[in-house]
């Protein structure tokens, strides 16, 4: 910063800096901090240092919510990806009806998640569900989603794929169109059938579009909370309590800031290190492949 | 045997027509050029021959199979597309063998192509790189191995040579020519350039306004052209044509033009249509600027190109008619010169109001 131009330049980026720092970078900084203090709402609070993530590492209901994270992020991720990469290959086509379905499963995305929750609900509830109802209809026994430990992640899984859908598609969408006609003309000469057509051409095409998608869901699904929060309040005995709703908890509930704020930072540290090591996998991947 | 048989060929994109009953028949192992501007249809037919497009109406035989309704890949064609169409994220050596695996063509087999095809286009240090780390003539020449190594009976080549710069252009151009010579089989090459179909093609076809206009070796199309569109889009620059009419008596035609000059052309005057409004059609170097006291035509130079080995003189009769002419390399003819301008009758061609063609008799 020796030229007056530097500064000038800065100035157009005054702005967004400023924002940045006051809604990011200080909370970050002053979460860091406060994790290392046992605070509340109404005190000082005093310095513990570390004694947060000690006490963490001892807890096994923040050891269950993580698992339980991981567990959920994994039912989700996978299953989205490939979910709205079908989706979207057979709603790539410029005819009316497809528009039209692509604005309905889009449409699942603009809702809020206590929309999302409550109709979710409804699906799930065993007495008086709809899938409650289909399984009496067919002579079954209704399936206690919400209320069976071993079926209450699947259940959140579901409820999220329904919402989520939309985004991913849509980027699918985008990079469907990004691939040239041409190629796919080439590739009928070269006499590909469907299958090789798909998994030699339209795959490959999309891989930028595949790491997008499982960064952006890996980290999104590793903060899931409010479908958690509001389908089952963590239950059935903490068998959907995830991290975030874990640190919810403990703030708002126990109104333990500190403890709160160390769990934080434990899952903000989890979320870099997936993403990173996400990236670097595929940087390395797309480093070979190039390579021949 | 014939190599490709069309009949009556038919297509349209909604209400507008894009092929109106195309028929053509390529010799075996024939180099063909469909020369037209844009939007004359040559680009589709040659889908329609890729099966990319289907024709509305119509045959497509190859070699004595009918094929139009096979899916591309088992046509027995292989096509060069404009933009390569390589697969991006397949080495040169991967994009060579895609079609052969899908036809599953034994592997030592594919790499045995795939071997010669690289030693004969040089891109043998190339195998192992992606398109994307290659200039525009090494993708081409991969676009063209990719094509070689599946032995077809047909190449199809889509404006091969328009993404190249003009040193790369002349190079591949010559390429080609040598290329055609080692493969056996027939060639159609589409291209708006007339230098690459004169230069490439045993036979140009010229297209335009949904039809064909004219088949013929290169020289033909030049030198006889079938009506005004052909006379006019093949030669650069193009041909000149004046109003003129017949006047009386002799056994070849004679034409008086606007300026009242008289031109005695090699054509039997029985031939032409008597009464029609008919035009002189003459190529610059029917037109050679002369010394001032030759008998001739005068005219005003309003333009000149200096060529190096010619120089092209575009020049207004006295009528006000625009008139090109050609003179030698080292002319000194200049913008505003008056100049005479000697007409080689005997190299003149007429055209009747429909625009057909008359030419002299072959020399």
């Amino acid at each position: 910063m020796t030229s007056q131009r530097d500064w000038r330049g800065l100035l157009f980026v005054a702005p967004f800096l400023a924002l940045y720092s006051v809604i990011l970078i200080f909370p970050l900084l002053r979460g860091m901090w406060l994790s290392l203090y046992q605070v509340d709402l109404f005190g000082a609070g005093h310095f513990v240092g570390a004694g947060n993530y000690v006490r963490l590492a001892h807890d096994p209901i923040f050891g269950t919510s993580l698992l339980n994270t991981f567990e959920v992020a994994l039912m989700i991720v996978p299953a989205l990806t490939i979910f709205a990469l079908l989706l979207a290959l057979s709603l790539n086509r410029a005819s009316g009806s497809a528009a039209i379905f692509r604005g309905i499963f889009f449409s699942s995305a603009v809702l809020s998640v206590t929309i999302v929750t409550l109709v979710w609900r409804f699906v799930l509830a065993p007495d008086a569900g709809l899938l409650g109802y289909l399984a009496s209809a067919l002579g079954l026994q209704p399936l206690p989603f919400l209320s069976d430990e071993h079926l209450v992640l699947p259940a959140l899984a579901i409820t999220t794929i329904w919402w989520s859908v939309g985004f991913p598609m849509l980027l699918f969408l985008a990079g469907l169109q990004q691939i040239p006609d041409e190629i796919y003309e080439a590739a009928a000469l070269d006499n590909a059938g469907r299958w090789a057509t798909f998994s030699h051409i339209t795959v490959p095409s999309l891989r930028r579009t595949v790491v997008l998608v499982v960064m952006l869901q890996t980290a999104a699904q590793l903060q899931l909370f409010g479908q958690s929060q509001l389908l089952t309040a963590g239950g059935p005995s903490g068998a959907s309590r995830t991290a975030v709703l874990f640190l919810f908890e403990s703030a708002f509930g126990r109104w333990e800031l500190g403890y709160a704020s160390a769990a934080a930072e434990i899952l903000f540290l989890i979320i870099l290190a997936v993403t990173l090591t996400q990236y670097w996998a595929t940087g390395r991947a797309t480093a070979q492949s190039d390579a021949g | 045997m014939a190599s490709l048989e069309l009949k009556g060929v038919r297509k349209s994109f909604g209400s507008t027509a894009v092929l109106e009953d195309v028929s053509l028949t390529l010799e075996a192992r024939e180099f063909i050029a469909f020369l037209g501007p844009s939007g004359s249809g040559k680009s589709t037919l040659l889908r329609i021959i890729a099966g990319l497009e289907n024709a509305d109406a119509g045959e497509v035989w190859l070699e004595g199979r009918r094929i139009d309704q096979l899916p591309p890949g088992e046509r027995g064609v292989a096509m060069v597309f404009q933009h390569y169409a390589l697969y991006p994220h397949m080495n040169v050596r991967e994009n060579m063998a895609f079609g052969l695996k899908n036809a599953r063509v034994p592997k030592a087999e594919i790499d045995r192509r795939i071997a010669d095809a690289a030693r004969v286009l040089e891109i043998e240090q190339l195998l192992d790189r992606k398109p994307g780390e290659m200039s525009g003539g090494q993708q081409q020449r991969v676009a063209i191995g990719r094509a070689l190594v599946k032995e077809p009976k047909l190449f199809l080549l889509d404006e091969p040579l328009s993404n190249l710069d003009a040193a790369l252009r002349l190079r591949t151009r010559v390429e080609l020519a040598q290329l055609k010579q080692r493969v056996d089989a027939a060639v159609i090459m589409v291209t708006h350039d007339q230098a690459e179909a004169m230069t490439l093609a045993d036979r140009i076809i010229v297209m335009n306004d949904r039809t064909i206009q004219q088949v013929g070796p290169p020289m033909t199309i030049y030198s006889r052209p079938a009506n005004r569109f052909v006379a006019q889009f093949v030669g650069s620059p193009a041909m000149t044509l004046l109003a003129a009419e017949l006047v009386p008596g002799g056994d070849c035609a004679r034409l008086k033009i606007g300026d009242g000059t008289i031109v005695e052309t090699a054509i039997a005057r029985n031939r032409l249509p008597q009464d029609a409004t008919l035009r002189l059609g003459l190529r610059p170097e029917a037109v050679r600027v002369g010394s001032r006291d030759a008998a001739a035509t005068e005219a005003t130079v309003e333009l000149v190109e200096r060529l190096g080995e010619r120089t092209i003189v575009y020049a207004r009769l006295s009528d006000g008619q625009a008139i090109i002419a050609e003179d030698n390399g080292d002319s000194r003819v200049k913008l505003g010169d008056k100049v005479r301008l000697i007409i080689d009758g005997a190299a003149a061609h007429v055209f009747d109001s429909q625009g057909t063609g008359y030419h002299g008799a072959v020399a």
